[in-house]
């Protein structure tokens, strides 16, 4: 996130900037749109934020039957019960490797596609960037039956391994683009500098340019990782027998779901948003 | 010389990648769509292309259906994304980044539990239904999930920040300049936004679109997890041909299919308004 926050005057810049040249009639009607503006934004936020609250409240929720969807009253005692279906501990700790291992492979070449695509003009480029637009918009749908007619036509079992391969086939172009914005922004003369004091061009790449696309290839890392564990279409197309964790929340649907996956929901929205807000908090002290 | 192959050595690895897992899956998926037999006695090429007319006849309604849904989706996320990126792009001030990641917290929690959560919020006896049926307020028989209102819902839900954040992109970037010069020419403030403001976002609503309908149009977590029978998409047919019934050809029929008639409309969208829209979003 790279959002152009210059040192903010202390003053609201938006609506500080326009007043002067308008009367005081004008100011007030635009005040009230303001007003309506932002209390339509918060709407729209608390909106977004409703079944998260639900999500995290009813890991506390005393239930009895299977179906967890009326409050019975405050517990803590699924906390104490989080192992208490073996199969889907598994599917979290596959969800967890498997995003370790896509994150991985998806920050190693995006970051080279991207470092290509920023600093060099050269033939094919335009078919790249039609071929990293076509994987970042076409349907999962479409992408995990067509990885399966492969897997299927080929005779390979589909499992553990190809979710990976179809984990890093999503995720490569948003690390490329977000490695590739940042060396787009680079200076150039910075290298050359280090050029001109004698440095080969291997110690100029891991001195100078690689610590500087290091924030976009942490945020594309980043973005890989979110990618992978949230997936669900493609990985329930080239799973075969795996399980990860939203296919086990998807199948437990049906029957009831446990407050154990809520629990777990919470724990890793708390893990995602403390990062996020750490990587904001440094991206903004940065720059 | 060294400098000419860099780029391509630095390219080939995702690129490959790319090319492998992406371009060849659809030509064996077009070739499976026109293969007959069954998963026991195995699938020969036979170039059947009554495969495409026999899916097409059987799951008219569902491909209709879907198509509905989806413009139905992105037209009311539209309506609930472009104030919000409004707001955050010319009243967020400093705030912005946080209102960006206010905006993008639901992506910390699995889109399929998101989804699952949605259930219990408009379950028939659940934390919303339950007390307004206990005042009185909506008769005992009343009920939101296995409806088209709760599909097209959490559609709309699940798909938002992929249109506010496009949308903020694009508004971010006019000059506000621009705008004060349009006051100093004496615009009203309506003026100032339908001729300058909302014409320059347009790639960005467009952006949107794109980010949101194809895979709106394509879901069937929504349908399967918040809808009834009467709510079946496309999406629900093809991974039920390909994951229950395992009648691959069928399925690769369906979603070759669908994929036509989405790559026709991303391919007329990427000559006429460029990747360049798509990509930046994606590099948020």
């Amino acid at each position: 996130m790279s959002g152009p926050l210059s040192p903010a005057p202390p003053a609201e810049a938006g609506p500080g900037t326009v007043t002067p040249s308008v009367g005081p009639l004008r100011r007030r009607r635009v005040r009230w749109g303001d007003r309506l503006l932002f209390g339509y934004t918060w709407l729209v936020l608390l909106w977004l934020f409703a079944p998260i609250a639900v999500m995290i409240a009813f890991g506390f929720n005393d239930t009895k039957s299977k179906s967890n969807v009326s409050w019975q009253g405050f517990t803590l005692k699924w906390w104490g019960r989080l192992g208490d279906y073996p199969d889907l501990t598994t599917a979290v700790t596959n969800s967890i490797s498997i995003a370790l291992l896509a994150t991985l492979v998806t920050t190693v070449l995006g970051t080279l596609m991207g470092i290509a695509l920023g600093r060099y003009r050269f033939r094919g480029q335009a078919a790249t960037n039609l071929v990293m637009f076509a994987a970042i918009s076409s349907p999962e749908l479409v992408m995990g039956a067509s990885l399966l007619s492969l897997f299927i036509s080929l005779g390979v079992q589909t499992g553990y391994t190809t979710i990976v391969l179809a984990h890093v086939l999503f995720s490569v172009s948003f690390v490329a683009v977000t490695v590739r914005a940042r060396v787009v922004g680079l200076d150039g003369s910075i290298e050359e500098a280090a050029r001109d004091l004698g440095a080969s061009t291997w110690i100029t790449f891991w001195r100078v340019t690689f610590p500087m696309i290091l924030p976009g290839v942490v945020s594309g890392a980043l973005l890989a990782f979110a990618l992978s564990i949230d997936d669900f279409v493609i990985t329930q197309f080239t799973s075969g027998a795996t399980i990860t964790f939203p296919l086990w929340i998807y199948g437990a649907v049906r029957i009831g779901v446990p407050p154990q996956v809520n629990i777990l929901g919470t724990l890793i929205f708390a893990v995602g948003v403390a990062i996020a807000v750490v990587n904001t908090l440094t991206s903004r002290r940065r720059s | 010389m060294r400098r000419k192959i860099a780029p391509y050595l630095l390219i080939l690895p995702g690129g490959l990648w790319l090319v492998i897992f992406l371009v060849v899956p659809l030509v064996f998926m077009a070739s499976v769509s026109t293969q007959e037999g069954d998963v026991v006695n195995g699938f020969v090429q036979t170039f059947h292309l009554a495969n495409f007319t026999d899916a097409l006849v059987e799951y008219k309604t569902q491909f209709l259906r879907s198509a509905g849904y989806g413009l139905a989706g992105t037209l009311l996320t539209i309506a609930l994304a472009y104030p919000v990126a409004y707001w955050i792009a010319f009243k967020g001030g400093a705030r912005k980044s946080t209102y960006l990641l206010l905006v993008l917290l639901p992506f910390f929690v699995s889109f399929v539990l998101r989804t699952v959560s949605w259930k219990f919020l408009l379950a028939d006896d659940g934390i919303l239904l339950q007390p307004l049926k206990d005042l009185g307020l909506v008769p005992a028989g009343f009920h939101v999930l296995q409806t088209t209102v709760a599909v097209v819902g959490g559609l709309t839900y699940n798909y938002l920040p992929f249109m506010i954040l496009p949308i903020y992109v694009a508004l971010e970037r006019v000059d506000p300049r621009v705008v004060e010069a349009s006051y100093d020419l004496y615009s009203t403030a309506r003026d100032s936004f339908t001729k300058i403001v909302l014409p320059l976002s347009l790639p960005g609503v467009f952006a949107g679109v794109l980010m949101t309908f194809v895979p709106m149009t394509s879901d069937y977590v929504n349908a399967s997890i918040l809808g009834g029978p009467s709510n079946t998409m496309i999406g629900n047919i093809i991974q039920t041909e390909y994951l229950v019934n395992n009648d691959y050809p069928a399925g690769a029929a369906l979603s070759f299919t669908l994929m036509a008639a989405m790559l026709i409309g991303i391919f007329v969208y990427a000559k006429a308004l460029g990747t360049e829209n798509v990509l930046e979003a994606a590099a948020r």
